[in-house]
């Protein structure tokens, strides 16, 4: 019994599959479609399946079709019970974790008797931080003070957003682009060696830095999806192994003269000229630049690639099922190269967001960790152009913070990466949550209940047993 | 029905959990507030606030960021003041790192390595009321409110090479470097110069792998992370017939010290040289084989700097530490002074006084200029 009353499709991104396995098929019982998506993607098990589950590849629709009627449902079956439960969830377990590992925190609860309100101020304090740091902080001296955290949120974002773009379009065509890394560093490369080699009047100088920052990234995505097409070297270990070339390729240049300053041998290149950085949008006390609106352009422009083009219907059908996407004389091999280049563009575009918005110069660390974070913003946003936008918004807002709850609550980083961890699995995972608060939508449901139940109930009551 | 009672056992553990955790919770809770003030230090409180922001290597690194944030606490401890440090984990931490440390009010903001230099230069532009120091990097074109402390730390390598070429019993001595830059490289040509000065003072021929100082280029890991690949380097070295080592990479020194004790344990002398800070202090595993340690002291530099800060004697000029004034040394030999011949300690101090009056000469491309 108890394994029927907890089942769920997946850990990422459930409700949405029930929402699109309810609206999506007309006729045929949910039942039916999933077992459909089984032969699909598998050509009736004489395919190995795909890397990346059908599931995550049919997200898109969802918000072409997320009417009124759907967002009440979605209140009705608990889901806005479950996000408030997932994130009270993390900030307790965050809580406690901080209980640990902060002294202050111990200290106050040895007298919690004495005065409880001790332990709730140390266990509140870096949450307020947290928002402080990006959203709005209401101790800020003047406007500009209390407006920074929200556009730094900004600011952090928009390389995430673009990788993440470029991740997610790669899911949707079936290819588990972790190829990120390395595209970013490659259209850092690029774009950064124009800005400060090059010295062009203002408008072109800058619109070469992100023509090359998109070649550059589309070159080294493109590789990926020529060795897979050509020679079906799998997507996976194809990136990894260019992430790697990339970021020591990367350190080996900039050792070199060519990518050094005058008379320095550190490992930094000379500035962008200021012809080829995105403009400020707010001013030189903040560092929200123009990236960010060309963050937002890429995102409508990536919607629009899946939704409208013909080209991004061939994208989804090859990662629906690239078999019969073959049979239906969809040129399989030429879409995964185009969809690795546009993912590896868009990825660029991350890396041209680095160079020419915030750090203004070329350095080994410039793509950061941002590669491997937009495989996570991809993910937690199900591979939909607009969820990876808000999915990149709630990981920069999460990259701001951490910096106040360290510098004002003096919670180490690494706790602090811990808590953000938390707070997105719990986001990321309802049916865990589901699960801890013995909460059970399916019970309301009764049509789709036997439906997830059969879909599932196998792997579940194995891991169960 | 099984799996009911299953459901029910589950739930009541969880009970149980929760009510031995209450009951843990409660015994606990029953101490008493400390008092209002509760201060037990032993310099009055200040409102002084210095800070600190690390690179990626944070403040664990056993290296420049360690001891530039025990610099700040003993600081705190001797001087009253109030102390905020955050810790990078990438590059591109650094701009609102620096920016947060400025929002939160500090004085003083001391930042670890070049790699922060761009950041310190433009907050410190931005922010001309605010204090800053930079250890490890010198900028002619920092603004009026920056402090570098910067370190010659060649001479103190110098005398690390004459000491490693005069305990050599094979011959050959090794070192490799993190990442071919000069805070790196300068640690690499001193020692490359003082084998080299031993070789022509006494005839012999100690031969050094992993550098090449008219080359600019030798062994690298490639960052200050890959402690296994630190490992692996020495391991070669020690199979070419290298004794002693001397790794010029942060924590990724602790690959080299755990290949020579493996050595050791084989039945091989072989002996390592730490760098930074005193390695038999910092790094107490490898102490039976840390022969001594080039050391750059850190922590007085910066506790000093904030001394003058807090007293209102900041000035822009740079620090360099030198032999001469104790910015950078040779570390004690401790567990192994009996390893060193007495007539190699006293040409070691011999060597020492040349180099401070300036008889011997250590030039380095990457020694810091005022």
């Amino acid at each position: 019994m108890s394994e029927k009353t907890t089942p769920e499709p997946q850990a990422l991104g459930d409700d949405s599959a029930h929402v699109a396995a309810d609206t999506q098929v007309p006729g045929g019982t949910t039942a039916e479609a999933v077992a459909s998506d089984v032969v699909l993607d598998t050509a009736g098990g004489q395919m190995p399946p795909s890397a990346v589950p059908a599931a995550t590849q049919r997200r898109g629709r969802d918000h072409d079709r997320d009417g009124g009627g759907s967002v009440l449902h979605q209140i009705f079956t608990g889901n806005a019970m479950v996000s408030f439960l997932s994130v009270l969830l993390a900030i307790v377990l965050g809580g406690i974790l901080m209980a640990v590992t902060n002294p202050k925190v111990a200290l106050a609860a040895g007298y919690f008797f004495a005065q409880p309100g001790d332990l709730l101020t140390e266990v509140i304090r870096p949450y307020t931080a947290l928002v402080q740091g990006s959203i709005f902080n209401w101790a800020g001296a003047d406007l500009a003070a209390q407006l920074y955290p929200i556009t730094e949120t900004l600011t952090v974002a928009t390389p995430l957003i673009c990788a993440g773009l470029g991740v997610a379009l790669g899911f949707r065509a079936g290819l588990f682009n972790i190829g990120a890394q390395g595209q970013i560093i490659f259209g850092a490369l690029f774009g950064a060696y124009i800005g400060f080699a090059w010295h062009l009047p203002i408008g072109l100088h800058l619109l070469l830095v992100i023509l090359a920052g998109l070649v550059g990234g589309a070159v080294w995505g493109g590789v990926v999806g020529l060795l897979k097409a050509r020679t079906g070297a799998h997507e996976v270990i194809v990136t990894i192994m260019l992430n790697y070339i990339a970021n020591f390729l990367l350190l080996f240049l900039l050792t070199t003269p060519a990518f050094q300053r005058k008379g320095s041998t550190n490992p930094i290149s000379p500035f962008l000229d200021s012809t080829a950085l995105f403009p400020e949008l707010l001013g030189p006390q903040f560092r929200l630049h123009a990236g960010f609106l060309v963050a937002v352009a890429a995102t409508v422009l990536v919607w629009w690639l899946l939704n409208r083009s013909t080209i991004g219907f061939e994208f989804r059908a090859v990662g629906a099922n690239p078999s019969a996407a073959r049979t239906a004389g969809i040129n399989v091999a030429r879409s995964t190269i185009l969809v690795m280049a546009i993912a590896g563009a868009l990825a660029g575009l991350a890396g041209v967001a680095q160079v020419s918005g915030t750090e203004k110069y070329l350095s080994g660390g410039v793509a950061a960790s941002i590669g491997f974070d937009a495989i996570t913003v991809a993910l937690l946003g199900r591979s939909t152009p607009w969820g990876t936008f808000f999915a990149g918004l709630l990981f920069g807002a999460f990259r701001a913070g951490g910096v106040a709850m360290q510098a004002q609550t003096q919670t180490p980083i690494d706790i602090v990466l811990v808590i953000q961890s938390l707070i997105v699995l719990f986001i990321a995972a309802p049916p865990l949550v589901r699960a801890i608060f013995g909460l059970n939508p399916r019970k309301k449901k009764t049509t789709t209940s036997g439906t997830a139940g059969s879909r599932t109930g196998g792997v579940k009551s194995g891991a169960a047993a | 029905m099984k799996k009911s009672l299953r459901a029910g056992f589950k739930r009541g553990s969880m009970a149980g959990v929760a009510t031995a955790g209450a009951a843990a919770f409660l015994l606990a809770g029953c101490g008493a507030p400390p008092s209002s003030s509760g201060g037990s230090s032993a310099a009055p409180k200040s409102d002084y606030t210095a800070c600190m922001v690390s690179d990626s290597g944070g403040f664990d690194d056993k290296s420049f960021n360690q001891s530039g944030y025990e610099g700040l606490q003993s600081a705190v401890k001797d001087l009253g003041i109030q102390e905020k440090h955050v810790q990078s984990k990438a590059d591109t931490d650094y701009d609102p790192n620096l920016r947060s440390m400025v929002q939160q009010g500090c004085k003083l903001t001391v930042t670890v390595g070049f790699l922060l230099g761009d950041a310190t230069k433009s907050i410190a532009t931005a922010n001309p009321n605010s204090h800053f120091a930079i250890i490890d990097y010198n900028d002619p074109t920092f603004p009026k409110n920056v402090k570098p402390i910067v370190y010659d730390t060649a001479q103190a390598a110098f005398l690390a090479g004459y000491l490693a070429a005069g305990t050599s019993k094979t011959g050959k001595v090794a070192t490799f470097g993190g990442i071919n830059i000069p805070t790196v490289t300068i640690f690499m040509d001193g020692f490359a110069d003082g084998v080299k000065y031993y070789n022509e003072k006494k005839g012999k021929n100690v031969q050094l792998i992993g550098w090449d100082k008219d080359k600019q280029d030798g062994t690298f890991v490639g960052d200050f992370k890959q402690v296994d690949k630190g490992k692996v380097l020495t391991q070669g070295f020690l199979d070419q017939g290298a004794d002693i080592v001397l790794p010029v990479a942060g924590p990724v020194g602790g690959g080299a010290g755990s290949a020579i004790l493996d050595a050791k344990s084989k039945g091989k002398d072989a002996k390592l040289i730490w760098v930074d800070s005193d390695g038999y202090l910092t790094a107490p595993d490898y102490k039976s084989v840390i022969l001594s340690s080039v050391q750059k002291t850190m922590a007085t530099a910066v506790e000093s700097v904030i001394k003058d800060d807090k007293d209102g004697k900041f000035d822009a000029s740079p620090y360099i530490g030198t032999l001469a004034n104790g910015g950078v040394a040779l570390a004690p030999f401790h567990d192994l002074d009996s390893a060193v011949p007495a007539d190699l300690k006293s040409e070691l101090d011999q060597l020492k006084k040349d180099i401070i009056s300036g008889t011997v000469k250590v030039e380095s491309k990457s020694s810091p200029t005022k």
